[in-house]
């Protein structure tokens, strides 16, 4: 429909509204203010104790539209106003337009026709957000001598697969040769000019993390749970860094076990807790399957901090042996309803080692609310750590 | 559209010059529908940008999803004015369409509240709103688009708060109260002054300053951009910009019903009259108009509301019947919606039209005894102070805050609260100083909200 009505138009020569809508940029605006205030207040939305499955890689979070506000009068129960048709003084009619109250939802109709976004968020976008927001440090990963070799572009030569001609390049020859006195203003093969790939060699980032759980008789539902999302988001941050980030599942008791993520957090153990057990474990799935020097290893430890007396000794030996095979060791110790510094046993292991120049750290959890300050405490301390290497 | 739309409209624009209709002329431009209903969401042609009309635009996608509201036609009045139909428009449509822009062209060019509004925003508003639109994306690309965001969402929220009785470009209030009128030194004066020794004849004080504002003032956007105190020229420049597009909007407002209804009278007789319409064309036409003009939709006895457009069709169709075509010419000029409404709603003509009144709770609708005047204001009701609660500038306190007051009297209750608090909270950040506001509760005891 570009034909101008009978050339009345004075605006009919630049067609600027078909190439531009103003109510879809207004639109954009809006969302992006919606964003925002999501954004705002992430911290709290994802600590709420909703946890997003490890496979989830987007979260939907219903927002309203937001209302430009103006001054209204109150609600009132009850509205007076004009009407049409077939009705007399008396008539009872039905509003089609009314809504019961949902219960126990306060006073209602409020809601009529009320439009709902659905604001679908990626986990990464997320993550990122959260580390702006929580200005967490980037790690600075630690390159392995292992190298991954890729193919790249690089440079041109005059044979080569036809699908590799490059053909500006080409006729950029032909230009250059017809400049020359007594040229042939044709293609020769001479011309022809083809990519060439080159392999090159590239320091790998590769790492694992050891999420090492422990399931004793003493470690509550709460306490796993706060375990489980404070590991979702580690891995979360550890994934930002790291392309080909492994993750292992060890959880131990009196003895020590590797599970797949599924089980993972479903695993209740009874009994008491010997942390070297743990440890020893991880250090030797390290040695059998993640030679060091390829690897970044990350370790984290979840428990409530006690640790059988008889272990003391051997449980250090571990930590120690553990400290020397990974670029890091995190501790946090969760205590569901307190949140100072506990004096554990294996608080007091971990502080042992931190004391000693390891790459320890440990931390404690109170409540989803702590997670934060956990995250940014660990990467701050990995972040010293990668620097120190 | 086409060569025959080409040729009908200048013998239709004839046709309506013939029969007394005077308008200026009209350009008119076929715009995709995505425009049409950009048109509708931001009420010009080219408006500011702002978030909540993204909001509107979200809703009305959705209407168009859901099968309502079909716009045919924007007319803006001025000289030129500018008629945007839908490129969708089949030609019986865009006949019709056409038809109905010369009846508002002829209407906004004579009716009184239109000149009157327009002799002040100029007959240029479409430009001017450009202009506008121009002078904000400046302000975004200078001072970022938060800081402009913050003053458009205090200015259009008050977007309703003007006072059209008052001239566009208002001079400020005088700064000193005027000195009381010396009384004339008579018998009865002399007389009444021995009464009481005491009581003072009349202080020589010299010029007494005037309190702000010197009367509760309902012009807000006004009042704010010309006596905030920190307010950054360019912050008063926005908020002038919107009142100035408010002054545009308001006889589009207060007229609804005649305007749709004197344009819908024309566009049938004039369609009646053109015998050189070709037959197909001209019954297509007319099945569009019955559509557009009918009480109530086709599957439903009842309608819960009222169409403009059959109301004032039929109020029009009434007074030429009754009274003549320059008796109608004369009100189209003399009338707004709330004249119109009283003068010329009989209570026989509302119960041909069916017209009742009702009240709605919880659910249940009950209609109510008949009662004239009662319809009248019913109908009225919305449309009084530009659609919005009577709130006014009442004081400006020694610290610089600024007291806004609700009168519950005119609007028979008290304001949501929460949604007052938030335009408050707008206002504040561009005000600089508290800021309160002054309205009643439930029980009508008086209550002050206050944001600083």
């Amino acid at each position: 429909m570009n034909e101008p009505v009978g050339g009345l138009s004075p605006f009919s020569a630049a067609k600027w509204y078909e190439l531009f809508s103003r109510g879809a940029r207004d639109w954009l605006r809006h969302d992006a203010k919606v964003r925002d205030a999501v954004r705002r207040h992430l911290p709290e939305l994802v600590s709420a104790g909703e946890i997003i499955s490890g496979a989830a890689r987007t979260v939907r979070v219903p927002v309203k539209l937001l209302e430009h506000y103006r001054f209204r009068l109150r609600r009132s129960a009850e509205q007076q106003s004009v009407g049409q048709g077939a009705a007399k003084p008396g008539d009872v009619l039905l509003d089609p337009t009314h809504r019961p109250a949902p219960a126990g939802k306060g006073p209602g109709g409020e809601q009529d026709g009320e439009v709902q976004l659905l604001l679908e968020l990626k986990v990464e976008d997320i993550v990122e957000w959260l580390w702006e927001e929580m200005r967490l440090p980037n790690l600075q990963p630690r390159a392995g001598p292992s190298e991954q070799t890729e193919w790249t572009r690089e440079g041109w030569d005059r044979r080569g697969a036809r699908s590799r001609l490059d053909r500006r390049r080409s006729f950029k020859e032909l230009v250059k040769r017809r400049g020359a006195p007594g040229a042939v203003p044709t293609f020769t093969d001479e011309d022809l000019r083809f990519r060439q790939l080159s392999r090159r060699r590239r320091p790998a980032l590769r790492a694992v993390v050891f999420l090492l759980l422990d399931v004793s008789g003493s470690m509550s539902e709460r306490d796993r749970q706060l375990a489980k999302s404070f590991f979702f988001w580690t891995v979360q941050g550890l994934r930002r860094q790291y392309r080909m980030l492994e993750t292992v599942f060890v959880a131990h008791t009196t003895e020590a076990w590797e599970f797949t993520e599924s089980e993972f957090f479903q695993v209740t153990g009874t009994g008491g807790t010997v942390a070297s057990k743990g440890f020893g474990k991880v250090s030797d799935i390290i040695a059998e399957r993640f030679a060091t020097q390829q690897y970044n290893v990350y370790v984290y430890y979840a428990s409530d901090g006690d640790n059988a007396a008889s272990d003391l000794a051997v449980a250090r030996e571990a930590l120690e042996k553990l400290a020397h095979q990974t670029c890091f060791c995190g501790y946090v110790e969760v205590a569901a309803g307190l949140s100072r510094r506990l004096e554990t046993e294996t608080g007091r292991l971990f502080d042992e080692r931190a004391a000693a120049g390891g790459a320890v750290e440990r931390c404690v959890l109170g409540g989803f609310e702590d997670i934060w300050a956990a995250l940014r405490t660990f990467f701050a301390a990995q972040e010293r750590a990668g620097r120190d290497v | 559209m086409s060569r025959e739309w080409c040729t009908l409209v200048p013998r239709i624009e004839q046709l309506a010059r013939g029969l007394g209709l005077d308008f200026h002329p009209v350009e008119f431009e076929a715009v995709p529908d995505s425009f049409m209903m950009e048109i509708a969401v931001y009420g010009l042609p080219v408006r500011m940008p702002h978030w909540s009309f993204g909001v509107r635009y979200i809703y009305q996608l959705i209407q168009r999803h859901m099968g309502h509201s079909r716009l045919f036609e924007v007319v803006f009045p001025g000289n030129p004015g500018h008629a945007y139909l839908s490129a969708g428009n089949g030609l019986a449509e865009n006949v019709l369409v056409s038809a109905h822009v010369f009846g508002h062209a002829d209407f906004s060019r004579n009716n009184l509240l239109f000149r009157r509004c327009q002799g002040q925003v100029s007959e240029r508003i479409v430009e001017h709103a450009a202009q506008h639109a121009r002078q904000i994306q400046h302000a975004i690309d200078t001072y970022g688009v938060e800081r402009v965001e913050a003053v458009l969402d205090a200015a259009l929220a008050l977007e309703q708060h003007i006072d059209v009785d008052q001239p566009l470009r208002r001079a400020p209030y005088p700064q000193y109260l005027e000195p009381a009128k010396a009384l004339a030194d008579d018998a009865f004066r002399r007389r009444f002054a021995a009464l009481d020794p005491a009581s003072p004849a009349a202080d020589a004080t010299g010029p007494q300053r005037a309190p702000l504002p010197p009367h509760p003032e309902r012009d807000l956007l006004w009042f704010v951009a010309q006596y905030a105190p920190q307010m950054e020229s360019w912050e008063r420049d926005v908020f002038l910009a919107v009142r100035e597009e408010s002054f545009y909007f308001y006889p589009v407002f207060a007229t609804q019903i005649m305007n749709e209804g004197w344009a819908s009278y024309w566009h049938a007789r004039l369609l009646r009259e053109a015998d050189f319409i070709p037959q197909q064309a001209y019954l297509d036409a007319i099945r569009c108009h019955s559509e557009v003009v009918r009480p109530v939709a086709a599957d439903e006895q009842v309608a819960l509301s009222v169409n403009p457009y059959h109301l004032g069709f039929s109020l029009w169709e009434h007074i030429v019947a009754q009274r003549g075509l320059d008796a109608a010419f004369a009100i189209r000029v003399e009338d707004d919606d709330f004249a119109f409404i009283r003068n010329h709603l009989t209570r026989d003509l509302a119960e041909e039209l069916g017209l009742f009144r009702y009240r709605a709770r919880d659910g249940k609708v009950t209609v109510l005894q008949t009662d004239l005047d009662a319809l009248h204001e019913a109908i009225l009701a919305p449309k009084y102070n530009f659609g919005a609660p009577a709130v006014f500038a009442r004081r400006v306190c020694a610290d610089g805050a600024l007291e806004l007051w609700h009168d519950h009297r005119l609007d028979g209750r008290g304001l949501d609260l929460e949604r007052s608090r938030k335009v408050l909270e707008y206002l504040q950040r561009l005000w600089r100083r508290p800021v309160r506001l002054v309205t009643t509760d439930e029980d009508g005891a008086e209550l002050e909200l206050s944001v600083t």
